[in-house]
């Protein structure tokens, strides 16, 4: 099995794992971001270029580096590679290059937006510390569109990572959702403004790392770091009907499905990913419709999962730590 | 008992002297500092008549500023409420309809808005949270009130009057930062055509 190296930390992972991959099996804050990787959707990836690491080394038999930063989501590891993400300075500066274009267009509007406090581009911001734009022209606008009664569509926001129309491709059964234009004045959008009415095309809000679609009928009604969400489960049978539903006291106000943490939807116990259908997401909105589980425990760093306590186990060993030290004293 | 700080001093009764026993010194020394206090500044003010001068960043009751059209600058973000650290504000968000265009600036606006004034301990972290500029501390004091409902103050006492004369100014609160931004009118975001 080849042997990987990453900003220090050795991994060896089976033939054609991706340096992403191999990066997360490690685990920490040497993980690159990444905005359109998607483990559970085929060809997803390749598209926003912020999880760019540097390949200090080829491989064992040709150890020359790679000439410029490489895509560690669509680049597969070889025999001795070692790649260098949080180490390297340079790489930190041109991912915040990218991080940059891709805030260009962006409207910035996270006030407004349902995305805020769970939005991957809010993170990746803050993480590179952009505090302010440089950019000084008009940013990109799109006429509104309307795809539904379920599904709200903010072009302006979009980052083009394709997520969705993956999700349209691979998982729902006749795709009506794309992208059309090219460059510049591309837009996701369904064909002549068709409605979405598959069952399985809910999930493209799941996907969706910004808040370009999000759930209409959670639309304004509460900040996501407000809200408590909980594993809940149903006898659905277009689904698995396993579910989070997130909750304001006895109010249902959203359904997603269990995202992991790195913002993905979750495997279920027999291995696919646990995608949920329209009716579980947008019509079970009464907490009698719900076996409710256990709170969930939101393990991202992001908003979201701030003054969540579910975890007692972990807060008691946080607070013993510092005290055994001071006994020590 | 051993003393904590020692600095206690252990009394005595000692007997008096003959001066200390006419007691008249005494007297006099203390009329003295009375006679002098009359020519001294006064600590207090004829409060109705004089009114004291406020910091100019007095931090009294909110005001919900509209912007130069109008229109309500809040989103209902909830920004303020998270920075509260009394938990004093709370709010419902709804979504702008055709043609409130002139009331609300954005899409999304606080359908009702409370602070608990009760509970308010004026830090002014809501207003340096406020992403939009909507929320400010004002140097007017909260009116005195009969019952505690009264106190929990919704958006028509916060938000400020449609009439120019009657709106408060609060550009002395307004950060450096933001007034240079607000002169470029190309970062203005949210354009929705």
């Amino acid at each position: 099995m080849p042997k990987v190296t990453i900003d220090g930390h050795s991994i060896e992972v089976p033939e054609g794992t991706t340096i992403l991959q191999a990066a997360r099996l490690i685990g920490g804050d040497i993980v690159p971001p990444a905005m359109c990787y998607y483990t559970k959707l085929k060809t997803s990836g390749g598209y926003c270029r912020t999880c760019i690491v540097k390949v200090s080394k080829g491989s064992e038999k040709d150890p020359r580096p790679m000439p410029k930063p490489v895509a560690s989501c669509r680049t597969m590891v070889m025999d001795g590679m070692e790649v260098q993400n949080t180490t390297s300075p340079d790489l930190l500066e041109s991912r915040k290059a990218v991080v940059e274009f891709l805030l260009i267009n962006h409207p910035l509007d996270c006030p407004i937006c349902d995305q805020a406090g769970e939005c991957h581009l809010q993170d990746l911001g803050y993480d590179h510390g952009l505090v302010k734009t440089r950019y000084e022209f008009k940013r990109r606008t799109f006429n509104q569109i309307d795809i539904g009664p379920h599904i709200k569509l903010h072009m302006t926001r979009c980052i083009l990572c394709y997520r969705c129309v993956k999700v349209a491709e691979q998982i729902t059964d006749g795709r009506v959702h794309g992208v059309l234009n090219r460059g510049d004045v591309s837009e996701i959008s369904t064909f002549i403004e068709k409605v979405i009415d598959n069952d399985f095309s809910g999930n493209v809000i799941d996907v969706c790392p910004v808040g370009a679609l999000t759930d209409r009928t959670f639309r304004f009604k509460s900040r996501v770091w407000y809200v408590n969400p909980m594993n809940a489960h149903r006898n659905c049978k277009k689904c698995s009907g396993k579910v989070a539903i997130w909750l304001k006291a006895d109010e249902v106000l959203r359904v997603t499905a269990r995202k992991d943490k790195w913002g993905e939807v979750e495997n279920l116990p027999d291995g696919n990913a646990g995608w949920i259908c329209n009716e579980c997401r947008f019509e079970k909105k009464n907490i009698a419709d719900w076996i409710i589980e256990s709170p969930r425990q939101i393990d991202r760093h992001s908003v979201i999962s701030a003054n969540h306590y579910e975890d007692l186990r972990s807060l008691k060993l946080d607070i013993s730590k510092p005290q055994k030290q001071i006994s020590k004293k | 008992m051993q003393s904590l700080t020692n600095r206690s001093k252990i009394v005595a009764k000692k007997e008096m002297t003959f001066t200390e026993r006419l007691y008249l010194p005494a007297i006099f020394s203390g009329m003295l500092i009375t006679l002098r206090h009359f020519f001294k500044r006064k600590a207090t003010i004829k409060y109705p008549e004089q009114t004291r001068e406020f910091s100019k960043i007095y931090r009294g009751q909110h005001v919900l500023k509209r912007d130069e059209a109008g229109a309500e600058r809040c989103t209902a973000c909830g920004l303020c409420a998270v920075a509260c650290p009394a938990e004093a504000i709370t709010m419902v968000a709804a979504e702008r309809k055709r043609g409130e265009e002139h009331l609300y600036r954005e899409e999304k606006y606080a359908a009702t808005y409370e602070i608990n004034m009760l509970r308010c301990i004026f830090c002014g972290d809501c207003e340096e949270a406020c992403p939009k500029e909507a929320i400010f501390l004002t140097d007017r004091k909260v009116d005195s009130l009969y019952t505690r409902g009264e106190f929990v103050f919704g958006k028509n006492i916060l938000v400020e009057s449609l009439i120019k004369e009657k709106q408060v100014d609060v550009t002395v609160r307004e950060t450096p930062d933001v007034a240079g931004f607000k002169k470029h009118k190309e970062y203005a975001h949210n354009i929705v055509k």
